[in-house]
């Protein structure tokens, strides 16, 4: 087996005990490359069914290519699609730009929607098959596990991060007493009111998510791609903090070359990412309230 | 291009995050602007730059100095893909260290010239030796500070060695570095001329890539059973993920230790051609012939192939990380591939102290960071293997209030304990019982002819 079949057993086994161990399981979906990724590989440990619904939180500052790409793709495959929203801090205008800068921006749009829209606190919206509309969502089911696709080398806080990763009831995650992993046994007993973020593409970079896209043949969003203006996305976020970057690369082969031996052989990925830049360890403080 | 998991441990302040930092930055592996700006951090806090700060990303971790966590950072050699696992040494963290070994194909054990042989120094090549890490490499760190003394290093070598003997583990190579200096961290250095062994990077390069398990008998722990309707699908399908062997369509397969039989249909993918085989470490599926009832955790063998083991009963080393210690009289939670049953300590038989590797006896439990060779005894009937012959079913996990609190290997399968009632069976009741076993499954009859 080579590295890439290696990294996607491996991502297909943690799938697996995640569903086997959690009854209330979903998975948050950004809509980009790597929770594309995800979703592939979850069609391949389920043989091309998703047994639980995907979660967007939607901040109403996505590059808006995205929303309609998001709609298209679970009325296709016919899958689950939750939707979560602070509809009070973008009424409030409490926003970036707005009244916030941008990390309290984030916490406001992402970390207190994510929280709030897993615990059912707050209403849901989801996908009509029928009619291809939001409508609001019955459940209130609070989600105890929740399948993410962040990896170890995006930043120094995600690389701290176990597969299953527990969060207590406030959502808070505890960096200096983090449960031990052992093999492939991974913590999946909890107490009632923990709930547990698992993390199946940890071990993935950048450059492996592309070569399996290509390798796969997976379709992904075509903002990643130069589509004429010389620009195009390396990841993707809120645009007023996600800025494309200067690129020629047309397809899936061009976007790993230029990251193996291209201009972005040594350029982090979130460099596009305004608010990875305000002082130190700022990411690791969202992620200890909740952040992704 | 092929990839290897590596961990550096040791004890804490010997160097690993520092040597860690180094290689990165030395092979070039830190992506642009990453070591001027922790420069830049370093002069803004008026604090002497240290390569360790490139690796302790958590705010708690540069405050103090420590790495609590551990991370994991990628870099190549021109032969080889790597992930770093940068272990933390401190002894409170040790579980961070374990859950970061574990994954490892291979250690580099760092020891401080100047400090030598300490506690952790010992307990980590001990945990290594229990987890099966078997390719390993001693840095001797700090070399500046003792002159680069080739006595310092001889000393520490010898003393090292003779300890890792003890519990089976051959250096393949033992480097004098400063890991500050990047003194034979990627080539040679004059300041060792004494040495004319592997640089660190030299010694990585030459670990041997993990063997495959596809030569060795066929086994299986059942992850779950799907059932999917959506789409008019109406397959069954038995997931997991082989450790060892491989297995085609038409193959008879066994369930232990159920000792359900039937015959393998169809590999099941998706999005991949057609196929009729599987073997190790791929995540697969498969369609069986006849429809059994097993459940998840019961491991797959070819019939009468192998050589898994049932019982109730196994000779096992353990190292303990919970809070409360593993006491005898308590009933926990083992795992072993994906099975779980409740666990007893039947006997611990010694303690295997980290200092000294000696006997405590009459011990009621295992104490946290603790290491020990005991019997364990399980509710119900289990298959596995030993470490020896198949490292995935070979090792274990014990749970308590909800946390992975140990893991162990096995070391020899033990008769089974013979609690269950032994009483004839007529003539009569074995063929009712054969009638039933065979044309209804689904009630789950045992079988009193075993």
């Amino acid at each position: 087996m080579d590295h890439l079949q290696k990294l996607e057993a491996h991502s297909v086994y943690i799938l697996r005990e995640a569903y086997r161990e959690f009854k209330s399981l979903s998975m948050l979906w950004s809509i980009g490359k790597d929770s594309t990724v995800l979703l592939w590989l979850t069609r391949k440990a389920f043989f091309g069914h998703v047994p639980f619904p995907l979660i967007h939180i939607d901040t109403a500052f996505k590059v808006p290519e995205m929303i309609a790409y998001r709609n298209e793709l679970c009325l296709k495959y016919r899958i689950n699609l939750i939707v979560g929203q602070n509809t009070e801090a973008l009424a409030n205008n409490e926003t970036f730009p707005g009244g916030l800068d941008r990390l309290a921006c984030c916490k406001k749009l992402k970390t207190e929607a994510l929280v709030n829209t897993l615990s059912g606190a707050w209403g849901r919206q989801r996908l009509d098959f029928e009619t291809g509309a939001l409508v609001p969502d019955k459940s209130r089911e609070a989600f105890t596990g929740v399948i993410a696709g962040v990896r170890a080398d995006e930043e120094g806080s995600r690389s701290k991060e176990r597969v299953f990763s527990a969060r207590d009831e406030k959502s808070e995650w505890d960096t200096a007493s983090q449960p031990p992993e052992l093999w492939n046994q991974y913590k999946t007993e909890f107490a009632p009111g923990t709930h547990v973020r698992i993390h199946p593409l940890l071990d993935w970079t950048e450059l492996n998510i592309w070569e399996y896209i290509e390798r796969e043949n997976i379709p992904v969003i075509p903002l990643y791609f130069n589509q004429g203006d010389g620009r195009r996305y390396r990841s993707l976020g809120c645009w007023p903090c996600t800025k494309p970057v200067e690129s020629e690369a047309r397809t899936v082969t061009e976007i790993i070359d230029e990251l193996k031996s291209g201009k972005f052989r040594n350029i982090a990925e979130r460099s596009g990412r305004e608010q990875d830049k305000e002082g130190g360890g700022t990411l690791e403080a969202l992620r200890k309230d909740g952040y992704m | 291009m092929k990839r290897m998991n590596i961990v550096i441990t040791g004890h804490v302040d010997h160097g690993k995050s520092t040597l860690t930092g180094r290689l990165l930055a030395d092979t070039g592996s830190l992506p642009e602007g990453k070591l001027e700006a922790v420069k830049a951090m370093c002069a803004g806090n008026s604090r002497p730059f240290e390569y360790a700060f490139l690796l302790d990303a958590l705010a708690d971790e540069q405050k103090q100095g420590i790495t609590i966590d551990s991370a994991r950072v990628f870099f190549k050699s021109p032969l080889r893909e790597y992930i770093i696992i940068d272990a933390p040494g401190h002894i409170e963290f040790l579980k961070n260290m374990l859950s970061g070994a574990s994954r490892a194909s291979a250690a580099v054990l760092i020891i401080d010239a100047k400090e030598g042989i300490a506690e952790n120094s010992r307990r980590h090549g001990l945990l290594l030796s229990l987890l099966g890490i078997r390719q390993v490499v001693v840095v001797v760190n700090k070399m500046d500070l003792v002159n680069y003394s080739r006595d310092v290093f001889d000393r520490i070598c010898g003393d090292y060695s003779l300890f890792l003997a003890e519990l089976g583990v051959q250096p393949q190579h033992f480097i004098p570095v400063a890991a500050r200096e990047g003194v034979n961290l990627i080539s040679g250095s004059a300041n060792t001329p004494w040495y004319t062994g592997k640089s660190v990077l030299e010694a990585l390069d030459s670990f041997d890539d993990e063997q495959s398990l596809e030569d060795k008998p066929f086994a299986m722990s059942l992850q779950d059973v799907y059932k999917f309707t959506e789409n008019n699908d109406d397959r069954r399908i038995f997931a997991g993920t082989p450790s060892t062997g491989t297995i085609s369509a038409g193959d008879r397969v066994a369930f232990l230790p159920s000792g359900k039989t039937s015959v393998i249909s169809t590999v099941e993918g998706f999005n991949t051609e057609q196929r009729f085989n599987a073997g190790a470490g791929e995540a697969t599926g498969f369609t069986l012939e006849t429809q059994v009832y097993v459940k998840p955790g019961e491991v797959m063998v070819k019939e009468g192939e192998g050589s898994i083991k049932v019982s109730d009963r196994f000779r096992a080393n353990i190292f303990w990380l919970g809070s409360k210690p593993f006491e005898t009289g308590r009933e926990y939670k083992l795992k072993i591939g994906c099975a779980k049953t409740s666990v007893t300590i039947e006997k611990i038989e010694k303690l295997i102290d980290a200092q000294s590797l000696g006997k405590e006896a009459d011990r009621k439990g295992i104490r946290r960071h603790e290491a020990a060779t005991l019997l364990l005894k399980t509710s119900a009937p289990v298959a596995f293997d030993t470490f020896d012959a198949n490292e995935p079913l070979g090792r274990f996990v014990i749970i308590d209030d909800y946390n992975i609190a140990g893991g162990g290997i096995i070391l020899e399968a033990l008769e089974k304990s013979s609690a269950r009632k032994v009483r004839a069976y007529s003539k009569h009741e074995v063929e009712l019982n054969r009638f039933i076993r065979k044309h209804y499954p689904h009630w789950e009859c045992i079988n009193i002819e075993e």
